[in-house]
């Protein structure tokens, strides 16, 4: 006992350094909500929890060479795979946070504590996306899922944003319960936390329907949460009702978390059992059913909601093939994912004006802003025709990832669908263009109030709005990154340390 | 051709535009922003001239691209790289290409009234999409570039469109990109196929090592339909023409020009350059059906032109007629119906550009482009009805101007081909000719004579030197392809050749494989084993190496 003691403060200090962006992102966040009572300015709350993600991303960028290991006991693991996973969630955290304080201020309702939710959603995530055992998975998932829960609610005043945070929370809980059983089952038929090891431990007891009972309940609780068909009832309307800065934190950055753990979950259950035709058709449908609803949309904020369930499922072709090359190319899809995403939702943030109606955006509100306001028109070009998957941009290069696998791997039916859902979507994100750019606002009286209305464009905003763009266009061009990832899977499975 | 080329010319020619579609974003006033962009295009038209001088036709060299530019892109896991070249094939593209961006942005001068910086800006770089197509010898680079030009095309006809331009933006879109989608899973599944047997099982979509590849026979069955589906959409071959004449009508002249110009051409080179090589059996095996959905095109396209009031639609109609031209040529592996479909394709972007170009014109200045609202004017604009004359002539097949020489190659070609050469839907495609000369005059006569009853026609004022000046190039094309065709003809001749000769010897070691039931046997274009030569050079008169067309020259 005493020596384990000795070993586990030996330890600690270089555990603590491999993973301080998340120790930073948990202090950090604790001290924000103390501060809050005390702060001069909100923009400090803002500077300061943008400057530990902008560190944590370069901590993390610093082991993304690191040979993959773990720190405490074997509960997250850290470089490598989990570093990158990582670099994309504080990423998403970071530029949310840039766009918070004007996004805020414009709406009247300048919290502080939209700052501390962000970083204790962001450590939640770090825990989800980079846990090595089910108790980290469990842990990491609650902190995230309870942050987002009140971000969604955060128009205090809004039914639209209570409503959507109350279905959140309802759902989200009852989701939990799926993935606790799913855990316990896990557990009874391996007697194991540990996910590397639970096929040992399977083979050892010989529970395979309890282990698979196990999976599916688990599988259950991640597809809610990255919102994939039939568990997506929840996402239209907590986006719609939602902050929208705060949805493009939550629609990208909770789905890189959560298919960061899942990726390696399946990759080290999957081996035991096959479960590569539940995923296909979760797959299919998801897609099928994402891009068709969004179709039916005229609000913008809902229609990205719609197409955010339908990119989960283009996601969901790639761990179906699996396999290094498919595995990293779903990295690289989220990534690419996270940038796009929080760029749209961006872009809409800063097209919204007072009142209810202002925050409802529907596509017709919306007619000629392109033109008026070319950067925002511009920049929404690059995302919306990213998210259409068209070259140069990243959008293509990350289905080209997720889908070459597909077929590599005989699920070539898969991603047939999976390119005519693409077409489908097409239409859809070009009819945001197509109100954006060729479309008078004098068609249009709603268009007036936007035009008159709408936000100044902050510098700020410009930054990330163009940094979003220029990433994709980045990521669209040069693939080396897709070395980077692969790279994740080419080693053995890290072991685990239980020696304690 | 004694003169070192230009160091990476050929990436030049196609980024040019590019480069100068970011300058013409940083500059502020609407008048530069033109200049800015009629420099960018003649400098990259003075660069391909470069190219056509630097290129070598001699037989040695049809079967390897020239002025190569190739470097690693993607990470060694597949073999995907950014390798651009010219051959016989995609030269006189090119060339046309370039020709046609100074062309264009002299004919939107005044006509682009708003937006201009945006508009010039997306032109540029169509033009580096539509160049890089033409260049590209890695199936998925030459799968973005093709990708490429939809974005800008969307924007063109969606904003300085007509009244329903919307719907005929979203519908080329549509269209386009549901034959391309499919086409990439087909790109991706080959290249993992071709990848495994010839790439030491790395994934690869270099345009050499595919075609070394001997697809299977079954694969290549439905391998082709998907492909062909992508260029078909594109070309476009009946029944799937509908975009086209919406496309055309709603889009600015400019967006027109460059449409029929060249973007159509990126359907018959691709299933020159893709489908017939890499699937040579299933382009056999649907070379008739391919060839009468051909002449349906060419004589349905013939009958809608006929019947239209708008002229601009006819002129849209008459595009799929000339294109089932082209197509006919493409599915009847002879010698010189292929080569008629080349030239034919530059034919076409002459003809009916210049055609675009003068019913712009007559719009700039009427606004409307019904033919009965005109009438009579050939005394009131003599030079334009001089160059509409000419221009349609040119379009009709006149002999001694271009478009008689590629329709009469392709009608000879097709007639001796042993395939399509049957002589009903021979007679049946060369009505077309005739129906063309119908429709065209019909045309200028109900525009340009006749009554001169209508008040605003007799003020109109005839061709700037601005207009005359974007009009001399192609006229003096025109007359020189019609008249000197050989010029041309023989820079594609070894790679049309080449091309010829790979198909013929890929069916055959397919269908000995078929025969013989000896899957593992194998015939490339680079290394035939010697097994395979004698077994083949009996049916197509050597080996399918570089140095083959010699022989059959």
């Amino acid at each position: 006992m005493e020596t384990e003691l000795i070993r586990f403060f030996d330890a600690l200090p270089g555990d603590m350094a491999r993973t301080l962006p998340l120790m930073l992102a948990m202090g950090v966040g604790v001290i924000l909500v103390v501060w809050d009572a005390f702060r001069t300015s909100i923009r400090e709350l803002a500077w300061i929890s943008g400057g530990v993600l902008a560190a944590g991303i370069v901590l993390e960028a610093l082991q993304l060479d690191a040979e993959a290991g773990t720190a405490f006991y074997g509960m997250v693991r850290t470089g490598g795979y989990a570093s990158f996973v990582n670099i994309v969630i504080l990423s998403g955290g970071l530029l949310t946070v840039a766009l918070c304080p004007a996004y805020w201020k414009r709406t009247g309702q300048e919290y502080g504590e939209v700052y501390s939710l962000i970083l204790f959603a962001t450590a939640g995530m770090i825990v989800l996306g980079t846990a090595n055992n089910m108790v980290a998975v469990f842990v990491g998932l609650e902190t995230m899922s309870v942050s987002l829960y009140i971000m969604a609610g955060l128009f205090r005043g809004d039914e639209g944003s209570a409503e959507g945070a109350l279905k959140y929370f309802l759902l989200g809980a009852f989701a939990t319960g799926f993935f606790l059983y799913g855990i316990a089952l896990l557990y009874g038929s391996t007697g194991t936390m540990y996910i590397p090891e639970m096929v040992a431990g399977l083979e050892a007891s010989g529970q395979v329907m309890l282990f698979r009972a196990g999976v599916a309940l688990l599988l259950i609780g991640f597809f809610f949460k990255v919102g994939a068909v039939p568990f997506h009832m929840w996402t239209p309307d907590v986006y719609q009702g939602a902050p929208t800065t705060m949805v493009g934190y939550m629609s990208t950055a909770s789905k890189a978390a959560a298919f960061g753990a899942l990726i390696l979950i399946l990759r080290d259950i999957m081996p035991a059992d096959g479960w590569a035709p539940l995923l296909a058709s979760v797959a299919l449908v998801t897609m099928v059913l994402g891009n068709l609803l969004a179709v039916m949309q005229s609000n913008v904020k809902r229609m990205l909601a719609y197409s955010s369930i339908a990119h989960g499922g283009y996601i969901l072709v790639g761990l179906t093939a699996g396999g290094t090359a498919a595995w990293s190319g779903a990295l690289y899809y989220l990534l690419v994912y996270t940038l796009m995403n929080i760029g749209a939702f961006g872009v809409m943030a800063f097209l919204e004006w007072d009142g209810k109606a202002g925050r409802e955006q529907t596509l017709d509100s919306l007619a000629g802003v392109g033109l008026r306001k070319p950067l925002l028109g511009v920049t929404m070009g690059c995302f919306m025709f990213s998210l259409a998957g068209f070259p140069p941009f990243g959008g293509f290069l990350g289905k080209y990832a997720v889908f070459a696998p597909a077929v590599d791997a005989g699920y070539t039916w898969l991603v047939v669908v999976g390119v005519l859902t693409s077409v489908v979507s097409a239409f859809y994100y070009l009819r945001v263009l197509y109100v954006f750019f060729m479309r008078s606002p004098e068609d249009t009286p709603e268009a007036a109030s936007v035009m008159d209305a709408a936000f100044p464009t902050p510098l700020v905003l410009r930054v990330v709005l163009v940094a979003c763009a220029a990433a994709l266009l980045v990521l669209g061009i040069a693939p080396g990154l897709l070395d980077v990832t692969g790279a994740f899977f080419e080693g053995a499975v890290p072991g685990i340390v239980t020696g304690y | 051709m004694d003169a070192m080329p230009i160091p990476y010319i050929t990436s030049l020619v196609i980024f040019l535009p590019l480069a100068g579609a970011l300058l013409t974003l940083m500059v502020r006033s609407d008048h530069a922003v033109r200049w800015m962009a009629l420099g960018t295009t003649v400098a990259a038209f003075l660069l391909s001239i470069g190219l056509f001088a630097a290129f070598d036709a001699s037989p040695e060299l049809a079967g390897t691209p020239q002025l190569v530019d190739k470097f690693a892109w993607f990470p060694d896991s597949v073999d995907i790289k950014y390798f651009v070249g010219i051959d016989g094939l995609s030269l006189l593209l090119v060339m046309l290409t370039t020709l046609l961006g100074p062309i264009v942005v002299l004919s939107s001068w005044h006509y682009i009234g708003k937006q201009r910086k945006g508009y010039y800006t997306l032109l540029l770089i169509l033009q580096t999409g539509v160049t890089g197509v033409f260049c590209a010898f890695d199936v998925f680079l030459f799968y973005i570039f093709f990708e490429l030009t939809l974005i800008p095309m969307y924007f063109i006809i969606g904003i300085w469109g007509g009244p329903r331009r919307i719907y005929a933006a979203v519908k080329f879109v549509l269209f386009t990109l549901t034959g391309s989608l499919l086409m990439l899973v087909g790109i991706l599944y080959l290249g993992y196929e071709a990848g495994a047997a010839v790439n030491g099982g790395v994934f690869t979509t270099d345009w050499y090592k595919l075609l070394a590849f001997d697809t299977p026979v079954g694969l290549q069955a439905w391998l082709f339909p998907i492909f062909a589906l992508a260029f078909a959409v594109k070309v476009p071959i009946f029944p799937l023409h509908t975009w086209l004449p919406d496309a055309h009508v709603e889009a600015p002249t400019g967006g027109s020009v460059i449409l029929a110009g060249v973007l159509l051409k990126m359907g018959t080179y691709g299933l020159v350059r893709f489908c017939l090589p890499f699937f040579p059996n299933a382009a056999y095996d649907y070379a008739l059906p391919f060839a009468i959905l051909a002449v349906i095109g060419i004589i349905y396209g013939a009958l809608v032109s006929r019947v239209q009031s708008d002229a601009k639609k006819l002129v849209a109609y008459s595009s799929i007629s000339h294109l089932g031209f082209v197509v006919l040529g493409i599915f009847a592996f002879t010698m010189e119906a292929m080569q008629g479909a080349v030239i034919q394709m530059v034919n076409h972007g002459l003809s009916t550009g210049a055609l675009f170009l003068l019913l712009g014109m007559l719009y700039e200045r009427r606004h409307t482009r019904e033919m009965d609202d005109f009438g009579g004017i050939a005394r009131t604009v003599p030079i334009l009805t001089f160059f509409m004359i000419f221009s349609v002539l040119a379009s009709a097949g006149l002999p001694g101007l271009n478009g008689f020489v590629g329709e009469f190659m392709i009608l000879l070609g097709a007639f001796r081909s042993e395939l399509i050469g049957h002589p009903l839907l021979i007679a049946a495609a060369a009505s077309g000719v005739i129906l063309a000369a119908v429709y065209l005059l019909w045309m200028v006569y109900k525009t340009f004579f006749g009554q001169l009853d209508k008040e605003a026609n007799r003020t109109m004022h005839d061709m700037t030197g601005r207009e005359i000046a974007l009009m001399i190039p192609l006229v003096v094309l025109m007359f020189v392809l019609g008249f000197a065709p050989n010029r041309f003809l023989q820079k594609s001749e070894p790679a049309t050749q080449f091309l010829l000769d790979s198909i013929h010897a890929k069916r055959m070691a397919a269908e000995d494989v078929r025969s013989t039931q000896d899957a593992t046997r194998f015939f490339g274009y680079s290394s035939p084993t010697p097994d395979s030569e004698t077994t083949t050079s009996e049916h197509s008169g050597g080996t399918a190496g570089p140095g083959f067309s010699d022989v059959s020259n």
